[in-house]
């Protein structure tokens, strides 16, 4: 579904990721762990089609298209969409109006009508109702004056309405406290699926008892220097990531 | 041809209506065409209409309104408000569409033309002849209107909607409505006038509105303009308030290819507190100006105002927005902001909010930026796969609805920000959206 290849991608100037590959197959979760500064975030950014980054070498392609030839909007309707690390406040945008603008543009993306209103309203207050969500949040603007987790559960709550093929979660668990982790981990859960694929980019292994992935991928130094499968996570969790990095400089 | 070449050119076509009405209305409105032969209409060497120019209205041709049947213009353009309706065609009171319902003792809403006599003491009270040459001509030539006087203590709970409509005519009409509001003691209301018509009307509205606030009053006055882009509109609010009165003021101006409002507060006394909200729209060439004034008068008195602007294609804003702290007006309260989103290079926006401070002890603000759209904003919307032109027209009506969402009557709102996300240029079209 997802091929990186050798990707090198520079920020100012800077070599941030320096061969990257990485293959997700239709219905695999997938986890990247690595220290700070290895190029996580760096990597979701660059798939998304974030500004600012030079992509100077290698591939990334999507159900076999070329992502970086593709606009910010086309990627999404393609079916990949990226879970924030820190969500945008949109002040004045309501909940409701980006939750219904973007189904319809993967409608229409997908040949389908615009969606019906009672039909909309049934399948978001479903979704908001499985994220714990209060129905007044839909007009609310968009994560203004959200709590940590509020804002967690809302870019959630929008995979759930928009049903990605690949969900792209960048750090889902930072200042999650336990009972909001649960909640966002229920969530990602629900999507799993044989036809749509997860990865997730973590700093911490607490995250992967809740979402268990079926592979783990070690990100230092601008690369995947190690893959294993869920056992991974344990032995980082008690040893560190430095033996890796050893081990791979070997 | 300077301006002042038109002068007796309007002075001849407003004559017929200077002769209406009782003796004191009549000296009173012969006065005021004294003042409109010798001020004739504003030349833009005035440096309150230094960027407004209205020399091509000053040429045109109006006549005065005849009556006409337009119930399903009416019909069409309502914003459908629960409670008293009141329908001017063409400026003209409309009784077949209006509803004046049951109304509270000691609240009285006359319809102007048929009850003068009834605001003999309310008439010119707050909007001096002078203040423009525009104020002039109204006072000189007033067709109809409304007088809302509310007794001490007199509350009405739902709004007064005023329904103005301008029809197509072959020859522009002159539009003149007069709105008086006098609330006394504790007397609260809320006042909604409404401007709208037949896409083709092309006439010329010139509306003078006064209020009047007696200790404790509180108003709320909503102006929705939403005529024609071929139409003029000129007005102006002249509000007076006592000792711990509350003005509130929600100015929407999406229409006009001219449209130039004026609103004037004097807080008088100790506790009197003024919010100022307007929101401007502007498509094609339309032209929109908004001048504010208020003046601290007196110690411990609260002035607020926003305002914001959209303009795209080749519209120009103005925005002028003044607060005056007299000598001794201490303990006063005065902030200001104007902000600009210019959508299309062509777009211009001149603002200018001013603060003249003659006391020392006071807590004043005042800003104004112009700029263009929130870059990350924008980026997590089409993220979504919300096309660009979409995620920027969101963003923009989200701007908007900053002052739209301080809108207190779920009707007004809704179809303030349906009509708002309508005239949004047209690759970002949101209607159906909200």
């Amino acid at each position: 579904m997802l091929e990186v290849k050798d990707l090198r991608v520079s920020v100012e100037d800077k070599e941030i990721l320096k061969g990257l590959n990485l293959t997700i197959n239709p219905g695999e979760v997938h986890a990247i762990m690595g220290p700070n500064g290895a190029g996580k975030s760096t990597l979701s950014a660059v798939i998304a089609g974030r500004d600012g980054y030079e992509v100077t070498g290698g591939s990334i392609t999507f159900e076999g298209e070329d992502v970086l030839e593709m606009e910010i909007e086309e990627r999404a309707r393609a079916g990949m969409l990226l879970g924030f690390q820190y969500p945008v406040e949109i002040p004045g945008v309501k909940n409701v109006y980006l939750l219904k603008a973007a189904l319809n543009a993967k409608r229409e993306h997908l040949g389908l009508p615009e969606i019906e209103a009672p039909e909309f309203m049934k399948l978001v207050r479903e979704k908001l109702q499985f994220m714990k969500m209060d129905n007044s949040f839909l007009h609310r603007s968009v994560n203004e004056g959200f709590s940590g987790g509020e804002k967690k559960r809302n870019e959630i709550l929008q995979m759930l309405i928009l049903e990605p093929k690949l969900a792209l979660l960048d750090e889902i668990d930072s200042g999650l406290d336990i009972d909001a982790l649960k909640v966002v981990a229920e969530g990602v859960n629900s999507l799993r699926d044989e036809g749509r694929s997860i990865v997730m980019v973590t700093h911490y292994q607490r995250l992967l008892d809740y979402i268990v992935p079926d592979h783990i991928h070690v990100l230092s130094g601008g690369k995947i220097i190690k893959s294993g499968d869920k056992s991974l996570a344990l032995e980082l969790e008690e040893r560190g990531y430095d033996w890796v990095i050893e081990e791979a400089a070997q | 041809m300077s301006l002042s070449e038109y002068t007796d050119q309007w002075l001849s076509a407003v004559m017929p209506q200077v002769s209406e009405g009782p003796g004191w209305l009549t000296d009173l409105r012969q006065g005021a065409v004294e003042q409109f032969a010798t001020s004739g209409l504003p030349h833009a060497r005035l440096e309150n209409w230094k960027y407004t120019d209205v020399k091509a209205l000053a040429k045109r041709d109006f006549r005065l309104p005849k009556k006409v049947d337009a119930a399903e213009l009416v019909a069409e353009k309502s914003l459908g408000v629960q409670g008293l309706r009141l329908v001017f065609v063409d400026g003209l009171f409309s009784p077949e569409q209006s509803d004046l319902g049951e109304l509270p003792k000691g609240v009285n809403v006359l319809p102007l033309a048929d009850n003068a006599n009834a605001a003999k003491t309310v008439l010119g009270q707050v909007a001096a002849a002078n203040f423009s040459g525009f104020t002039a001509l109204n006072l000189a030539s007033w067709q109809d209107g409304v007088l809302i006087d509310l007794a001490n203590n007199a509350v009405l709970e739902q709004p007064v909607y005023l329904q103005f409509v301008s029809t197509a005519q072959d020859n522009a009409v002159l539009i003149q409505p007069r709105i008086l509001i006098k609330a006394g003691v504790h007397a609260q209301a809320t006042v909604i006038e409404h401007y709208s018509g037949a896409e083709e009307a092309a006439s010329f509205s010139n509306v003078v509105t006064e209020v009047d606030l007696a200790d404790g009053a509180r108003i709320t006055h909503y102006k929705l303009q939403q005529e024609s882009t071929k139409q003029y509109h000129v007005a102006s609010l002249h509000v007076q308030q006592q000792r711990d009165s509350r003005f509130t003021s929600h100015n929407i101006c999406l229409g006009g290819k001219l449209a130039r409002q004026d609103i004037q507060v004097e807080l008088n006394a100790e506790g009197a507190e003024v919010y100022l909200d307007g929101l401007y729209l502007g498509n094609g060439r339309q032209h929109l100006d908004n001048h504010t004034l208020v003046n601290h008068n007196a110690p411990h008195t609260n002035s607020n105002e926003d305002y914001k602007g959209i303009l795209n294609d080749r519209s120009r804003g103005v925005f002028n927005g003044s607060a005056v702290v007299h000598r001794n007006a201490q303990k006063i309260e005065a902030h200001q902001s104007n902000a600009n989103l210019l959508l299309s290079d062509k777009a211009e926006i001149d603002t200018k909010p001013e603060l003249e401070i003659y006391a020392d002890d006071v807590k004043c603000s005042h800003g104004s930026t112009t700029g263009q759209l929130d870059e990350s904003a924008l980026f997590a919307l089409r993220s979504r796969g919300i096309d660009e032109a979409m995620a920027r027209g969101l963003l923009t009506l989200a701007f908007a609805n900053e002052v739209i969402d301080r809108i207190e009557i779920p009707e007004v709102h809704d179809q303030i920000e349906e009509a708002v996300a309508g005239r949004l240029p047209e690759k970002f079209n949101l209607k159906g959206l909200v």
